[in-house]
């Protein structure tokens, strides 16, 4: 029973992470049947999607939860189940929404209802306040549904946290790096202590700094966790080091599907038109459905070309086709009753391949309309010379086509940002000449949005040393076509790698930042490199003499923490080099949350 | 030898023993006689107050005092009595003292004589007064039952959650009782003859029925055992009736000789019943045997779960049924293993050969016989006889290897060091090993924290590992160390921290909150400086009005949240200047009052940001201002406003993008007026191709100059707007007006955009050779493209159409291949 309750796609790494699905599920589950009988759950909007990945609406129905809404505002219908349970990050805008239905349903409710709030991922005082000035807490069981990391992947996992970025670098308030430190406390918790940490940038040495205080307030109290540490390395990561591979757009697979249809917990929708299928009952409504489509590696055919770059998926998939193809016809050449059998026996498994690669031939032709044009190619065509140093100095025709087009602003903002970081600033001429451009055309919110850009260093005036170009050269983080040897090929779709992958390769190689502390200088924020003691009791898995020989038939669990989030591509990335003959490592990747240079910017942006 | 540790048997039913325990060294005022006496059970303190009913000269004050003594009798405290009239007294489970009143209030004080609190058993009683009470052990704790004046009965089972409940009325209820008392779940009454069991949740009290051969006129005493399955009964004409607590069997009917009521009547263990009757105390059998016991003066019984305790004026005994290991190893003639292996192990230890024969005696039942010394040593209060088993068992042991009796051995002489530690005059708690296995070793840690021996209770928990329970013990220690007003901070401090270093758990919040309880604030700050838990430490200092230190404290352990209590906190405590000033050193706490403000109150966001002379921030509030804004007075001012805030921020630009903003909508406004559509809030861009879209050329061009809007950004909007107006030949036109500074390709666009392929074919020739190739394919002219690119020599772009070109147009295919095969020649 539990064991097909386990989430195929998550238990397949060197680190379980459907551990972590199970303890938050079981945790959510407890929670939940405090409440004997029927309840409905009123949801943060935000929340549902990663919460789904923990637990599904199936197996809340099971516990009891007749019905879901969404926390907005209106009005619910009048509710016939006993209790009520909100579930809700600790934000005062939401715990108003919350103050609302209450005060309305106790107003005009007949039969007694009961008030449940849950606070994802920890309880605030603040929040409490607020609702005792609203007169309602009294009316509340308060619960902590300690939820703060979300399983996406055997190797991905995410905290989910709205804006997180904005609010540590713009607002400058702290509360993700907190959030960072607590989870990894849950890591630690689960999985055992990492002996072995490093970090780079500001906020990377803001969770270290905290979550040793956190450790040492929890001082021989607490749950102590895992016996073994299940993970050798820690890499944390600020995002501030590493803007470029943002802004670039990602140009693998499930990249791309990112790029154009956004990703949402493992979801992607779809235009539906290109999903009729011959034999559809009816064509119509499913062309005019949108379709949505969990993308996880518990389908075979997508784990194989997420990764890839996306000039590659086609050929995949025309090879799987023919696979698949082969395989369906060798009913026709078998023809004993022992063949048939195993044929028949093999069935379900190859029509849901054949359905698998309909799907993605559908979704890749999508793609491909978009890759085809000629925007898309001027469009990369220009992040690649920014990338190579090419022509970042000066005025961009393309950028200014775009702007006198009116193209969407995040667009924009994008190409500019990339030629401030790639330029490691813009002329301060140069500078002033975009930003009137842009507040011209798009209006003075887009002044504001500059100024946050501004704060965070996305753009800035140039100033001495090109970062850029020597991290460039140093880091290896761009080639040329002459340069691409076939098994890096995979993953370097715009003969791009990221410096976030670069520096994870290396600590991976090197045990450590020896042989590049020069370049580490040219990044900004401090560098950590720090030792975790092991409790005594605390077994190390590897032993520290047997490492040298063990390593060789167990791979190193290095986990990287990118906070501030991580792109698709970025995973991919470090999961090609995992992959690489000669690695000895697995890459185990938790950020803060999962985005893309759209994404990223928006938050940034000025939006009243 | 076996002859002495026998002395103090007698013979009932089976072996009974009178152990001593101390010598009292009673220092009181008065005759033990004239007082009524309350002993807490598990060896606890005992309480006395001079009984009112005696006629006795009063001596000192004239108000009643309580004194509370321990078992070797030394006043631990003395209580004047200054409230109404004392029904009567006993111990909680927590060994507090209960004194009840005829009011129905109950006073609860600590062994100390430290009032904790009081409660109440309700109205009814209050009005028709207590004229009888009682704390009797039920599985709940202790409980309380009373009856009134009015022959009502009440009753609560806890007297720590005090739920007062009453009992069925017994029929004609104002005739007078004779006596009652009370069980688990109700009472036990009995009024002359009769004996009536009222329970709770009944509705009616139950005459029960029962056997007894002697006449009589009226029930005097009526005790219940302790374990509620045995009840006693003592008539006028002197029988005492022993029998199964639902009346049913009979266990014996004994002629005491008395035929008054015995001052205490009470049973020990579940197998006789001890009565006090003057200056004697007689013990009887269940199955009628007894024995006295003459004292020299007044003595007083105190109950305990499987004993009774003795205190007279010079002494304090147990009374107890020789437990049953005990009885087998030392009985004279006892054949028992133990025996046997108790005189091996004597003989052992005189050297003598005889040993071996002993010990070859019980070699079969050498486990048993070990096991049974080790449990007799437990149940020993003579730490000579302990060691003499635990001699024999260790001699026994060295025959067999068991791991689960070494553990045993080892256990339970872990516990006798404990019994012994506690029992020593010094301590003067007489637990038998039995009671300490029903308290446990936390409460055994409570009960000695109570009595402030946190020295003890510490070692006594490290040497029984028990887990936390050094914290607790620290933790208590550190909460009367706050307490003891002799104590400066700065050592009090120091003390505790140096003690509690190190010590898991530890809760200083509790202490901290414990000195502030007492008033001793800076103590309380000063422990607080230990506490790890910002979550704890925080809201405390915060109570205790030290402000910044909170803050600080809130910044530093990175939680927001607790950043956001504090500065609310604060900010209603503290005048708004004061605010301001202090939240200023505190960068985290000051970014996160801005993001409030800002969520909440732009006003005073720039207050905030006028006070710290932030020009930029300001000019952010006057801007959003603006945006916020629709009527165009209003936001001329805000930008006006801004564009001062940037002037003294010196950002050039930011001046310049407010001015313009500002001077764009007055023009905006005159242009509202103009052509009645909004124009109001766009922005420049779309301004000028509003006015384009209406056929505003001139005004276009007039606002494009005065904002020195790009060439080429207005070529391409006069392009766009041109193709979407779908004024192609206006577009021709305006190709040709002069040299375009942003090329032929976006004419091209504009063209393709509206699928207008012909219009697109006049300008494909203008286009910048080096694209031309790419716009002729992105127009679908492949043919042409192909020309081009041949014209061109270029291969690549030859092969580029072809790799574009769809795949069913063959004629074109045709084409393409058959000019590359040419350039190929060519070359």
């Amino acid at each position: 029973m539990r064991e097909a309750k386990m989430s195929t796609h998550l238990s397949g790494g060197r680190l379980n992470v459907a551990l972590v699905q199970e303890t938050m599920r079981t945790e959510l589950l407890n929670l939940l049947q405090l409440y004997k009988g029927p309840k409905i759950t009123i949801w943060d909007e935000w929340l549902a999607g990663p919460v789904g990945l923990v637990a599904q609406y199936s197996l809340l129905k099971d516990h009891g939860v007749t019905e879901m809404f969404p926390l907005k505002p209106g009005c619910l219908p009048t509710i016939t189940v006993k209790h009520i349970v909100f579930i809700s990050r600790p934000k005062l805008a939401l715990m108003d929404l919350v103050a609302d239905y209450i005060l309305s349903l106790r107003t005009k409710q007949s039969t007694p209802v009961e008030f449940h709030l849950f606070f994802v991922p920890r309880k605030s005082e603040l929040c409490k306040i607020h609702l005792t000035n609203r007169g309602v807490l009294a009316n509340l069981t308060i619960q902590e549904f300690k939820c703060d990391i979300f399983p996406f992947e055997s190797d991905v996992m995410s905290l989910e946290l709205q804006n997180d970025f904005r609010e540590n670098y713009l607002e400058g308030d702290p509360t993700c790096v907190y959030n960072a430190a607590q989870a990894l406390r849950t890591i630690q918790q689960l999985y055992g202590i990492i002996p072995r940490v490093f970090g780079k940038g500001a906020a990377a040495k803001q969770v270290w700094d905290l979550l040793c205080r956190l450790n040492k307030e929890e001082h021989g109290q607490g749950p102590k966790g895992a016996a073994t540490s299940c993970i050798d390395q820690l890499l944390l990561l600020d995002r501030a080091v590493d803007f470029t591979s943002v802004m670039a757009t990602q140009l693998t697979y499930e990249g791309l599907i990112d790029e154009i249809y956004g990703i949402k917990n493992s979801t992607a929708t779809f235009p539906g038109h290109k999903f009729v299928s011959p034999d559809d009952a009816s064509p119509e409504v499913t062309a005019r459905e949108r379709k949505r489509i969990i993308l996880n590696s518990s389908e075979e055919l997508f784990a194989e070309i997420r990764d890839s770059s996306f000039t590659s998926v086609g050929a995949a998939l025309s090879k799987k086709a023919r696979v698949i193809k082969t395989q369906l016809d060798e009913r026709h050449t078998d023809k004993t009753v022992q063949g048939m059998k195993q044929f028949v026996s093999r069935l379900p498994q190859l029509m849901a391949n054949k359905q698998s690669l309909t799907t993605h031939t559908s979704i890749a032709e999508y793609i491909k309309e978009t890759t085809d044009t000629f925007e898309f190619h001027d469009m990369v065509q220009c992040e690649e010379d920014f990338l190579n140093c090419i022509d970042n100095e000066k005025v961009c025709t393309y950028i200014e086509d775009l702007i006198a087009q009116k193209e969407p602003l995040t667009k924009v903002l994008r190409l500019i940002c990339l030629q401030c970081v790639t330029g490691s600033g813009l002329k301060p001429k140069l500078l002033e000449y975009y930003k009137r451009e842009l507040v011209q055309v798009y209006g003075l919110n887009t002044w504001l949005t500059l100024c946050n850009l501004e704060k965070c260093g996305l753009l800035r005036p140039q100033t001495g040393t090109r970062q850029y170009a020597v991290l460039r050269k140093t880091l290896h983080l761009t080639m040329d076509e002459a340069e691409m040897d076939g098994k890096e090929k995979s993953y370097l779709c715009n003969k791009y790698t990221p410096l976030t992958v670069r520096l994870s390769e290396h600590i991976a190689k090197n045990k450590g930042w020896t042989g590049i502390q020069d370049v580490l200088g040219l990044l900004p924020g401090q560098t950590v490199d720090e030792l975790q003691t092991l409790q005594p009791r605390m077994a190390r898995r590897n032993s520290i003499s047997s490492e040298n020989s063990s390593s060789m038939e167990n791979p190193r669990v290095i986990l990287v923490f990118f906070i501030g989030g991580c792109t698709y591509q970025e995973i991919s990335a470090l999961r090609t080099i995992s992959q690489q003959e000669d690695s000895n490592v697995e890459f185990v990747v938790l950020t803060t949350k999962l985005i893309n240079g759209n994404t990223f910017i928006e938050s940034l942006m000025e939006t009243d | 030898m076996s002859a002495l540790l026998t002395a103090d048997w007698f013979m009932l039913d089976s072996y009974y023993r009178k152990i001593d325990l101390y010598n009292m060294s009673w220092t009181m005022d008065e005759d033990l006689g004239n007082m009524v006496v309350s002993g807490a059970p598990y060896g606890g303190p005992i309480a006395m107050v001079r009984d009112r009913k005696q006629m006795v000269r009063v001596m000192g004050v004239a108000k009643p005092v309580i004194t509370i003594f321990n078992g070797v009798g030394s006043v631990i405290a003395k209580i004047l009595w200054n409230s109404g009239v004392l029904v009567h007294m006993g111990w909680s489970d927590g060994e507090q003292l209960l004194c009840i009143q005829e009011s129905g209030d109950v006073l609860i004080y600590d062994m100390f004589g430290a009032y904790q609190r009081t409660f109440n058993m309700g109205q009814e009683v209050r009005d028709t007064k207590v004229c009888k009470a009682q704390l009797f052990p039920n599985p709940r704790g202790v409980g309380l039952a009373v009856i009134t004046s009015s022959n009502r009965m009440y009753l609560l089972s806890n007297v720590s959650e005090p739920k007062v409940r009453s009992v069925p009325d017994l029929p004609r209820p104002n005739e007078p009782i004779s006596c009652w008392c009370a069980i688990s779940s109700g009472f036990l009454v009995c009024r002359d003859k009769e004996i009536y069991k009222c329970q709770l949740g009944e509705s009616r009290a139950v005459l029960m029925r029962f056997d007894i051969q002697n006449t009589y006129t009226q029930i005097l005493s009526i005790v219940a055992s302790q374990n509620g399955k045995h009840v006693a009964f003592f008539t006028d004409s002197g029988i005492l009736w022993i029998g199964s607590a639902d009346f049913e069997t009979k266990h014996s009917e004994i002629d005491t000789g008395y035929i008054k009521q015995p001052k205490e009547l009470m049973w020990c263990g579940t197998e006789a019943v001890v009565a006090h009757w003057d200056d004697t105390m007689w013990i009887y059998g269940t199955k009628g045997n007894k024995q006295d016991f003459p004292y020299d003066g007044p003595f007083h019984l105190i109950q305990e779960m499987d004993c009774v305790r003795v205190v007279s004026e010079s002494t304090h005994e147990l009374i107890q049924k020789v437990p049953q290991v005990v009885e087998k190893i030392f009985r004279i003639n006892s054949t028992a293993a133990g025996s046997y292996l108790l005189e091996a192990s004597r003989q052992f230890q005189n050297h003598s050969h005889k040993a071996d024969e002993y010990i070859r005696l019980v070699k079969p039942d050498l486990f048993t016989a070990v096991q049974n010394c080790i449990e007799a040593a437990a149940f020993e209060f003579q730490p000579d006889v302990q060691k003499m088993l635990i001699r024999a068992a260790q001699f026994g042991k060295c025959f067999i290897m068991d791991p689960e009796l070494t553990n045993f051995y080892v256990k339970n002489c872990r516990w006798l060091r404990v019994l012994n530690a506690v029992r020593d005059p010094k301590v003067a708690i007489p637990l038998t090993s039995v009671q300490m296995g029903n308290l446990g070793e936390r409460v055994l840690l409570d009960r000695l924290i109570w009595r402030r021996l946190h020295c003890l209770a510490e070692h006594i928990a490290s040497y029984l590992q028990l887990k936390d329970g050094r914290t607790r013990v620290l933790s208590h220690w550190a909460c009367y160390k706050v307490t003891q007003p002799h104590l400066d901070n700065e050592s009090a401090a120091r003390e505790i921290g140096e003690k509690l270093r190190n010590v898991p758990g530890i809760s200083y919040t509790t202490i901290a909150m414990k000195a502030a309880e007492k008033g001793r604030k800076a103590l309380a700050i000063k422990i607080l400086e230990y506490e790890t838990h910002s979550k704890l430490q925080v809201p405390l200092l915060l109570s205790l009005g030290e402000g910044s230190i909170a803050l600080l404290k809130a910044t530093a352990s990175g939680d927001t949240d607790l950043v956001y209590i504090v500065l609310l906190h604060l900010k209603e405590k503290m005048g708004k200047r004061d605010f301001e000033l202090t939240i200023r050193s505190y960068p985290l706490a000051h970014a996160l009052y801005i993001k409030y403000c800002a969520n909440n109150n732009r006003e005073a966001l720039r207050q905030v940001y006028v006070q710290e002379d932030e020009f930029h921030g300001q000019a952010t509030t006057h801007i959003k201002d603006a945006i916020d804004q629709t009527n165009p007075g209003s936001i001329e001012a805000s930008l006006i406003s801004a564009r001062e805030c940037y002037k003294k921020g010196k950002n050039d630009l930011g001046v310049t993008v407010c001015e313009d903003a500002r001077k764009l909508c007055k023009q905006q406004s005159s242009l509202q007026e103009t052509y009645g559509s909004s124009f109001v809030g766009l922005s420049l861009h779309d301004t000028v191709r509003k006015l384009l879209e209406q056929g505003e050329v001139k005004l276009a061009d007039k606002l494009r100059s005065e904002y020195k809007m790009p060439d080429r950004r207005y070529w391409w909007l006069r392009i766009l707007t041109l193709a979407e107006k779908d004024d192609w030949a206006e577009l021709d036109k305006f190709s040709k007006s002069k040299k375009s500074p942003v090329g032929y390709e976006p004419f091209v666009d504009a063209c393709l955009k509206y699928c207008k392929h012909d219009e697109a074919l006049k300008y494909l020739p203008r286009c910048n050779d080096d694209i031309k190739v790419k716009y002729y394919v992105k127009a679908g002219f492949y043919e042409e493209a192909a020309e081009v690119a041949f014209e061109q020599k270029d291969e690549s772009a030859l092969l580029f159409v072809q790799n574009k070109c769809p795949h069913n147009e063959y004629s074109k295919h045709a084409k393409i291949s058959s000019l590359l095969e040419r350039l190929a020649t060519k070359k």
